[in-house]
């Protein structure tokens, strides 16, 4: 299920869309190698899912994309729809946030001191209101602009922390375990809300999950355990002997969710 | 001052009255300094969850005390600032290079630092007790000059605040996501714990070693209880801390018990009623 990209009418780069490659990429932390040339393309509009055992290297990766990787080798590389090559701006959705129950900060607040200069403890001016309810409202969640940021529900923080990672917004979108601690309902939602985002924004976006059953709904599935084993249409990965070697539990013909 | 003395003048108090009990207008005046200092420290104090560590400093700041009078320097709180600088320095560094749990890491150097300020102070057999005013502390004590450089401190807090606040709250809510938006995590920690360790040094002598952390924990605890957002965590916090540094100072003069004591006991107060008619915020 390949989604329409607006960029098609260009000539040049990845089939004429934005494209981050990276290439033989290896960290080699101490003795142990972390990564072992990793090899993938992702493509604007994309929406991808890297899957693999714990350990496997996956929030390395994440953190080699974002440039926080020391001891990292290979190429990182990335240019626009029109063959520009430059440093892509990064939406990151860290993993299982957990918000302090207690913590006096409202979704309003968490914005301000994230993407303004803003001093937090002084009135908000409602121009800067204004342009936080317009960064909730691409995750409709406008609602929950006074509610605490401890007061949440697992899906309301995902959105939250969406909307924050799309302002600025990003040439990538990279997601750490979003479907972990979130319901059924809140899963799909997310999905639902990942696919709006992408053929409006024209993002790639990267996504880890232990949830095999949101697989049906990617573009790609790369299968990490150290190196790529496989990458490729979700069936085909599902399908494929390497796949029933990591997680022989969800082996025969595909996901079970 | 002149003018400060004839704007208490106007105070209906016995010691109000003109020309009389300076050093009581001395200890309003610094109360009025003090307090909101604590209570703007106090809010990321617990947010970043540092009530112990701040403890430690004024332990730090007793053993650069003890140093500073061993050498026999004319002003040992210079001393003691430097010491307690280096130490939230150290300790800094100390918790970002080790696993340790940082109640460990706080651990040790608090301890670290009470013996090394007790082995200097009694060094040669010399006696203790002339170290117990700063345990207590005296407010009465305080000098103008004392009290321009606490306003000094207050405004460099103020402005610590307009412009590194917004990092120091997103790292204490979520260092992974300041993390990944550009903000340093060391460098904020790094500046914060300094800002702690010098206002702790610098009011210790006047609000007791003993009692200057519930300063720096209570009014921002008290206000967690109702804040529903930072603006409201803030304007709590401050409020408390002012409203009790005052009255703490009025109840020690007519009482006549230590001031610290007393404002750290008002505090205790306001934090139990806060408690109890905490709503369930939204």
């Amino acid at each position: 299920m390949t989604k329409p990209i607006k960029h098609q009418n260009c000539s040049t780069g990845c089939h004429g869309s934005c494209c981050l490659k990276v290439q033989d990429l290896t960290v080699v932390r101490g003795d142990d190698t972390i990564l072992d040339h990793v090899n993938f393309h992702m493509h604007c509009g994309e929406l991808i899912a890297l899957i693999g055992p714990n350990g496997a290297g996956k929030s390395s990766l994440f953190k080699s994309i974002l440039g926080q990787m020391s001891g990292a080798s290979g190429s990182i590389s990335f240019h626009t729809a029109t063959g520009e090559h430059l440093k892509p701006r990064i939406g990151y959705v860290p993993q299982s946030p957990s918000f302090d129950p207690g913590d006096p900060v409202s979704v309003l607040d968490l914005f301000v001191t994230a993407i303004s200069r803003w001093p937090v403890f002084l009135p908000t001016p409602a121009k800067l209101r204004a342009k936080v309810l317009e960064c909730l409202k691409r995750v409709n969640a406008e609602k929950l602009i006074d509610k605490r940021v401890g007061a949440l529900s697992g899906g309301e923080v995902q959105r939250v922390l969406l909307a924050m990672a799309l302002e600025p917004l990003p040439n990538i979108l990279i997601l750490d375990e979003p479907m972990s601690g979130v319901d059924e309902v809140g899963e799909r939602q997310l999905l639902d809300l990942l696919d709006e985002i992408r053929t409006n924004y024209d993002l790639s976006i990267l996504l880890s999950t232990h949830d095999f059953g949101t697989l049906k709904r990617v573009d790609k599935v790369i299968l990490l355990k150290k190196q790529v084993l496989v990458q490729g249409p979700p069936l085909l990965v599902l399908s494929s002997p390497e796949f029933r070697a990591q997680f022989p539990e969800h082996g025969k013909g595909g996901a079970q969710g | 001052m002149n003018f400060w003395y004839s704007l208490v003048d106007l105070l209906p108090f016995e010691w109000a009255q003109s020309g009389s009990m300076l050093f009581m207008k001395n200890a309003l005046l610094a109360i009025l300094v003090i307090s909101p200092l604590f209570g703007l420290m106090s809010t990321m104090v617990v947010q970043s969850r540092m009530s112990f560590f701040s403890d430690a400093l004024g332990h730090s700041a007793f053993a650069g005390l003890a140093i500073g009078a061993l050498c026999g320097l004319a002003a040992p709180t210079g001393c003691a600032v430097v010491l307690s600088v280096v130490f939230a320095l150290l300790f800094s560094l100390v918790r970002r290079r080790s696993n340790l749990a940082s109640d460990t890491v706080i651990g040790v150097f608090s301890s670290t630092a009470v013996a090394l300020g007790i082995f200097l102070s009694t060094l040669g057999g010399r006696s203790f007790t002339k170290f117990n005013s700063l345990l207590v502390g005296d407010i009465l004590s305080v000098s103008p000059s004392r009290i321009a450089l606490l306003a000094l401190i207050l405004l460099a807090v103020v402005l610590l605040w307009v412009f590194a606040l917004n990092q120091l709250t997103l790292s204490a809510i979520h260092p992974a996501l300041a993390d990944s938006r550009g903000v340093s995590l060391f460098a904020v920690e790094a500046l914060f714990n300094c800002a702690v360790a010098v206002v702790v040094t610098l009011t210790m002598t006047w609000i007791g070693l003993l009692v200057i952390n519930s300063m720096l924990i209570l009014p921002g605890a008290m206000a967690r209880n109702l804040a529903k957002n930072m603006r409201q965590y803030t304007l709590f916090s401050l409020l408390g801390a002012v409203i009790a540094g005052i009255a703490g100072l009025m109840v020690s003069y007519y009482i006549g018990a230590s001031t610290g004591a007393s404002i750290t006991l008002i505090l205790a107060i306001f934090f139990a009623i806060t408690f109890a008619f905490r709503k369930k915020r939204l």
